[in-house]
């Protein structure tokens, strides 16, 4: 299989989303970059690490998508001097990936102009690489001072800087925001991200693949389905089992679920940062609703560990399908009457609309995925660009919008809960007899496998390495990625010629995960 | 438009619903609790979060203490955006060493009695981040803890059930 303008070989992964894999040189690397750029493709992944037995040296990997599927190249390094091609001119969204993995993995780009460390804040040495084969990890670091980051200054008559966090003001993840200012209005915001990095990538190769799914549903608590989801798919195309039709569709149902209690959460919290207390209440209430029927019917509020390699831990009976489909029902029409009230709420309007716009053409340039993506009418939804069973068979309706701002991104999570009440209602009317659960084997040589899912945030990416079956760690690479990778550098410019006291509103209306990012 | 908001909140009514039982505690027990809390800390029991690594889980279900379910801000217990201004700190994840700096100037910020209750099983022991290059795993591990509350997100309830026994510990 070849794709349109690379001129390279690729496998075919075994997996439910088309993928593909090749290893490539240093001059088909840049080629795919092009090649992708110009196909109008994205840059979904990028992350590095020491290779498989087979080939010890280090690797820079990347994962593009484009019109094909996905494409996931690998690029082995020179062990002494491991750098690779930048992949900053062909996409901006690659800074902090390069940054990520220049700390994690010790491997750097070429020329690469912005060498701060990303991830590492100076509490383990520099030159600790945690994702470096044969690198052992040290008992203890002795407690660090944390390093001064040069955030880019901004001058000029009148303009002074607000730091904010790591602690927020708030029940939120901690991470730091400087912004430049003048009076109320916003120059420039710089992020400063990585302060909930607590090793996961390097944690999950000293857990057994059967049971990693659970350190991967809880790389983003609010994802957890689709994170558990994604890894599944990955160690289930890695070991070629064929999952039950049945556990397919109580996945689909469960994602649909979350997306939905993330959805009615962040509605309400949206009233409630334009000053609007009425609708938090209203929503949360349907968000608690909606979690206590998740632990009468799933047996946990968020779902945690329901998914699991080879299928599902959880069943529905057929006396549980009529109170899940009443509450679809109930939630739909209290929905619709939020909405209107919303949409005829004039004050509430006023801070909505035209708030933190990313127009169309720099969410294409920067590369803004997911709902945030949605919003400013990038038409990418994995459910229908790329639909895996179950949802081949349910015709997912894309929720997009064109306006970019904080109202576009509440009509996306508006429209997206009335399409999942849908579809859990066609779910719960199709599922599927039969077992929920496939015996998984390890396969015995080694392999590698990828799972792609649509979160509720984005697209959920998994890509896995197992080694063979002499090793001890079975898991030899793992690296989960989070859309927010994608959509954090994206508010930095939604907020530009904004006044700071939106900015909890603007922040609010993408919800981008800090730990899914920090890892 | 006022019309429809009055006529949502009618019928929705009130969902507010008792404070949970902590222990063999008898049903005055919550009112008994709260002059406590009254006569000792002052007003009303004023909690800052402080979120050390973890992965989101906890603070869904800390913000739900919020819904009108469990409306924790009618039984005098308020989440602050000052640590100058809390009795309480609230811990969740396990505590990533980017944070360490930052919990103990919260921690220090906060003034006597200091209390401290770790949310959810990191901040207990770790969980299944454990302690690594990146993590210190359990909150004990870096400031004193008064009380912990396992659970993988343990749900509003057993939060609630822990900030009452940290205050009913450390204070009656």
């Amino acid at each position: 299989m070849k794709i349109s303008g690379f001129d390279v070989e690729l496998q075919r992964l075994m997996a439910p989303v088309p993928i593909w894999h090749a290893r490539v040189s240093v001059d088909e690397w840049r080629a795919g970059a092009a090649a992708a750029r110009e196909g109008g493709g994205r840059l979904l992944a990028m992350w590095g690490g020491a290779g498989l037995a087979d080939a010890p040296q280090p690797v820079a990997c990347a994962a593009y998508v484009v019109l094909e599927g996905l494409l996931w190249l690998e690029l082995p390094l020179d062990d002494e001097q491991p750098t690779y091609p930048d992949l900053l001119p062909f996409f901006p969204a690659a800074a902090r990936m390069q940054r990520a993995c220049a700390d994690l993995s010790g491997i750097l780009t070429k020329g690469s102009k912005d060498l701060r460390p990303w991830l590492n804040h100076g509490a383990w040495p520099l030159d600790y690489f945690p994702l470096r084969d044969g690198v052992a990890a040290p008992g203890a670091f002795a407690d660090a001072a944390l390093v001064n980051y040069p955030f880019v200054r901004v001058e000029g008559d009148g303009v002074h800087e607000i730091a904010v966090g790591p602690v927020h003001a708030g029940i939120i993840e901690p991470g730091h925001f400087r912004f430049s200012v003048v009076g109320e209005k916003v120059l420039r915001l710089e992020q400063r991200l990585g302060y909930t990095h607590k090793g996961i990538e390097q944690r999950m190769t000293q857990l057994d693949p059967l049971l990693a799914s659970r350190l991967a549903g809880r790389v983003s608590g609010d994802s957890t389905v689709a994170y558990a989801w994604a890894y599944c798919m990955a160690l289930e195309s890695a070991s070629a089992c064929a999952v039950p039709a049945r556990a397919l569709w109580m996945r689909a149902l469960m994602l649909e679920r979350e997306r939905i209690a993330n959805h009615l959460g962040d509605l309400g919290a949206l009233g409630n940062d334009a000053a609007f207390a009425f609708g938090l209440a209203q929503f949360s209430r349907l968000r608690e609703d909606w979690l206590r029927l998740s632990e009468e019917m799933l047996g946990h509020r968020l779902m945690m560990d329901c998914v699991v390699p080879g299928g599902v831990t959880q069943d529905i009976q057929g006396a549980h399908i009529d109170p899940l489909t009443r509450q679809c029902d109930a939630v739909a029409r209290e929905v619709q009457t939020l909405h209107a009230i919303y949409e005829e709420h004039a004050g509430l309007q006023d801070r909505f609309m035209t708030t933190g716009c990313v127009t169309p053409a720099l969410a294409a340039q920067l590369g803004l995925t997911g709902l945030a993506g949605r919003a400013s009418a990038q038409a990418l939804d994995l459910r229908c660009d790329h639909a895996a069973a179950p949802y081949d068979l349910l015709q997912v309706k894309m929720a997009t919008h064109r306006n970019g701002d904080v109202a576009a991104r509440v009509s996306v999570r508006f429209d997206e809960v009335l399409e999942s009440l849908r579809l859990i209602k066609l779910i719960l009317a199709g599922l599927p007899v039969g077992p929920l659960r496939q015996e998984l084997v390890l396969p015995a040589q080694p392999s590698r496998g990828v799972g792609w899912v649509e979160g509720w945030r984005g697209e959920i990416f998994v890509a896995l390495e197992l080694s063979d079956a002499s090793s001890e760690q079975r898991i030899r690479r793992c690296h989960l990625h989070d859309p927010s990778w994608q959509n954090w550098p994206v508010l930095e410019h939604a907020i530009i010629g904004n006044i700071v006291p939106d900015f909890p509103l603007i922040n609010k209306s993408f919800n981008l995960s800090y730990s899914g990012h920090d890892l | 438009m006022i019309w429809k908001i009055a006529k949502q909140i009618a019928k929705n009514g009130i969902r507010t619903e008792p404070a949970p039982d902590i222990g063999e505690a008898v049903a005055n027990e919550i009112g008994r609790l709260q002059a406590e809390v009254l006569a000792i800390l002052g007003q009303s029991l004023a909690i800052r979060l402080v979120d050390a690594g973890s992965c989101n889980g906890c603070e869904l279900e800390i913000n739900a203490l919020g819904n009108p379910y469990y409306n924790i801000e009618g039984l005098g217990i308020k989440f602050v955006a000052s640590p100058r201004h809390a009795d309480m700190l609230l811990v969740t994840g396990p505590v990533s060493r980017n944070m360490v700096t930052a919990l103990k100037r919260t921690y220090e910020a906060i003034p006597e009695p200091k209390l401290v209750v770790a949310v959810g099983d990191c901040g207990c022991d770790g969980g299944i981040f454990g302690e690594s290059y990146a993590s210190c795993g359990r909150v004990s591990n870096v400031i004193p803890v008064d009380w912990v509350v396992p659970g993988c997100p343990p749900p509003p309830l057993e939060i609630l059930r822990g900030i009452l026994s940290a205050v009913r510990r450390r204070i009656v």
